[in-house]
């Protein structure tokens, strides 16, 4: 061509329209008898912000409806494909829930961790009374209860099963005790070990038995079982992640052929990739869906044997399963795996497919 | 419309497909580019279309030099071309009449305008009453002319076509050359791969000869 190009033939209509939604919506009446090639013909309006914002969200619905019916045509192997993400995802999904359950448990574990404290020999029965009640005043003590020791001989008597050898005790060997239950705002081990401290001052003090080690190895446990379904998440996220971005590899690998033609008759890089990216949402979603269903089932199969188990222990725990909003945060982190999967894919091999 | 300066691709293999090629196209011309396999046809058209790079020189299409030409604006570019393949690259998943939607969808036409040209493009070159078939169904001629309703149907500037009547006995291929010689005289410019002399002599149009990728004829064939 000319660098001073004399005449250009047509002004090309350079329109873009809105709906692509030609499968299903056809215009039945008579084709026009125009000829299909007429560049001399009426230069045609620039396409509107609107149409084109009509073209682009039609595409998005087509490419989200068909990339779902594609899947959907290979049952079988999009099952597996949902499966796979499925028990990736439930698997940390359900420690994670596991481990909320545990939480739980120490909590009510620690709640009722008592504090013994053990008065002295001469101190007299109103003596401990005043006491109790000073301590009970206290804020981060919850119930202050006086165990006198003929009290506490009779608790032997009846709990040890060794009724009979006290009966033969010239005296009462138990001290008197303030059982102390503390707060659980001031529940964490630091939190103890001052009040702790705080009761054994008392001059009329003997000894005060608080069994904190016990405490701080579950919040020890606590902070470990949480770092490893943190990790194990992790690395069953990236397995997601891999799974997705493989399985969308081959998809394109099947179309290669279409994205070839269609990358010749002028599409964005944008159009070719859109199909593939709702694939990997669906795969996401999918698995999403199904691993929601899968820790439904369990804790419902779980939660008999654990309630029976629970009242064994003369306990309320009852197995709290995943809730109806964690479901939906399941499948839509599921979701956003799937697509994070896909672009991934899509990036890494989709440039490669240039028509040749 | 088209114009090549010196223009020489050497593959990574080191094969020369073409050699300091130098041509100008007019818009609104039609025109052949003969040679035999391997001398450079198929490697002149895909430098127009950018589906491959020159290693020298630059290529100039309608307006555009296409050294330059923005990575975004390539699909934007190729809409202005019509394609019409040996092999056809119809998609057999799909039926004729989605085939030759496929460049109005992909720029994205409102779905009555996309029905209304479907079928202007598919009555020109006779295939109405196939809209429906699967392309796989049809012969190689009614395949072949799938494939120019679909380069024609975004009512293209320039229409390339690579040995479009290759595998087609003689009459066929008459009819698809009256078809191209159809859309050259409403103005489209036509640029037709061949090697096929007795048709280049038939059609009496200016002939671009290649011989192991260097332009060694420019004119009409006598």
């Amino acid at each position: 061509m000319k660098s001073n190009r004399p005449s250009k033939p047509e002004r090309r209509p350079n329109r873009m329209g809105a709906s692509m939604n030609t499968r299903n919506e056809r215009p039945r009446r008579e084709a026009p008898r125009a000829e299909p090639v007429r560049p001399q013909g009426a230069v045609q309006s620039q396409m509107s912000w609107r149409d084109k914002f009509d073209a682009w969200s039609a595409h998005h619905s087509n490419s989200a409806i068909e990339s779902l019916l594609r899947m959907l045509e290979t049952p079988v192997q999009s099952l597996m494909t949902w499966l796979v993400i499925a028990i990736a995802i439930a698997l940390p999904a359900a420690l994670f829930v596991v481990f909320n359950n545990v939480q739980q448990i120490g909590q009510s574990w620690q709640d009722s961790s008592q504090i013994s404290v053990f008065l002295k020999k001469d101190a007299t029965a109103s003596q401990a009374q005043d006491l109790r009640v000073r301590w009970a005043q206290r804020p981060d003590v919850a119930q202050a209860t006086y165990v006198s020791p003929e009290q506490a001989l009779e608790e032997f008597k009846l709990g040890s099963g060794l009724g009979e050898l006290a009966n033969h005790l010239d005296e009462n060997p138990l001290p008197a005790v303030i059982l102390i239950k503390p707060k659980i705002g001031g529940n964490t081990p630091d939190a103890l070990t001052s009040l702790q401290q705080a009761l054994v001052a008392d001059p009329l003090v003997a000894d005060v038995r608080l069994d904190m080690l016990w405490v701080k190895r579950l919040h020890q446990f606590i902070t470990v079982a949480e770092r490893f379904v943190v990790a194990l998440a992790g690395l069953l996220a990236l397995g997601v992640l891999l799974v997705i971005g493989n399985t969308i590899r081959m998809a394109i690998e099947a179309r290669r052929e279409e994205i070839v033609v269609v990358k010749l008759v002028g599409a964005t890089d944008a159009y070719v990739r859109r199909p593939f990216l709702y694939t990997g949402l669906w795969y996401g979603v999918g698995g999403g869906i199904l691993a929601a269903i899968l820790l439904a089932v369990m804790f419902w199969w779980l939660s008999a044997p654990v309630a029976q188990l629970a009242d064994l222990y003369q306990s309320s725990f009852r197995l709290q399963g995943l809730g109806f909003i964690e479901s939906l945060q399941l499948i839509l982190i599921a979701g956003l795996t799937g697509l994070l999967g896909a672009w991934i894919a899509v990036a890494r091999h989709l440039y490669l497919i240039q028509p040749r | 419309m088209i114009r090549f300066e010196t223009v020489s691709k050497r593959y990574d293999t080191g094969y020369e497909a073409l050699a300091r090629v130098d041509f100008e196209v007019e818009a609104g011309e039609m025109l052949f580019l003969t040679g035999h396999s391997g001398a450079g046809k198929s490697t002149l058209m895909k430098l127009i279309l950018l589906m491959e790079q020159p290693s020298n020189g630059n290529v100039f299409v309608d307006g555009h030099h296409l050294a330059r030409l923005p990575k975004g604006q390539l699909p934007y570019f190729r809409r202005n071309i019509g394609v019409v393949f040996q092999n056809h690259q119809l998609l057999f998943d799909r039926t004729v009449y989605d085939n030759v939607a496929l460049p109005l969808q992909v720029a994205g036409y409102p779905h009555q305008e996309i029905g209304k040209r479907v079928r202007a493009a598919l009555d020109k070159v006779d295939l109405l009453d196939k809209e429906r078939s699967n392309p796989m169904t049809l012969s190689g001629g009614e395949q072949q002319r799938v494939g120019i309703a679909r380069a024609v149907v975004n009512k293209p500037t320039l229409l390339l076509a690579d040995e479009p009547t290759g595998n087609l006995d003689p009459e066929l291929s008459n009819e698809i050359m009256t078809l191209f010689r159809q859309f050259n005289e409403v103005g489209t410019t036509v640029m037709i791969a061949t090697h096929d002399i007795e048709l280049l002599k038939r059609m009496n149009k200016r002939v671009l000869g290649l011989v192991q990728g260097k332009l060694v004829h420019d004119g009409v064939l006598w």
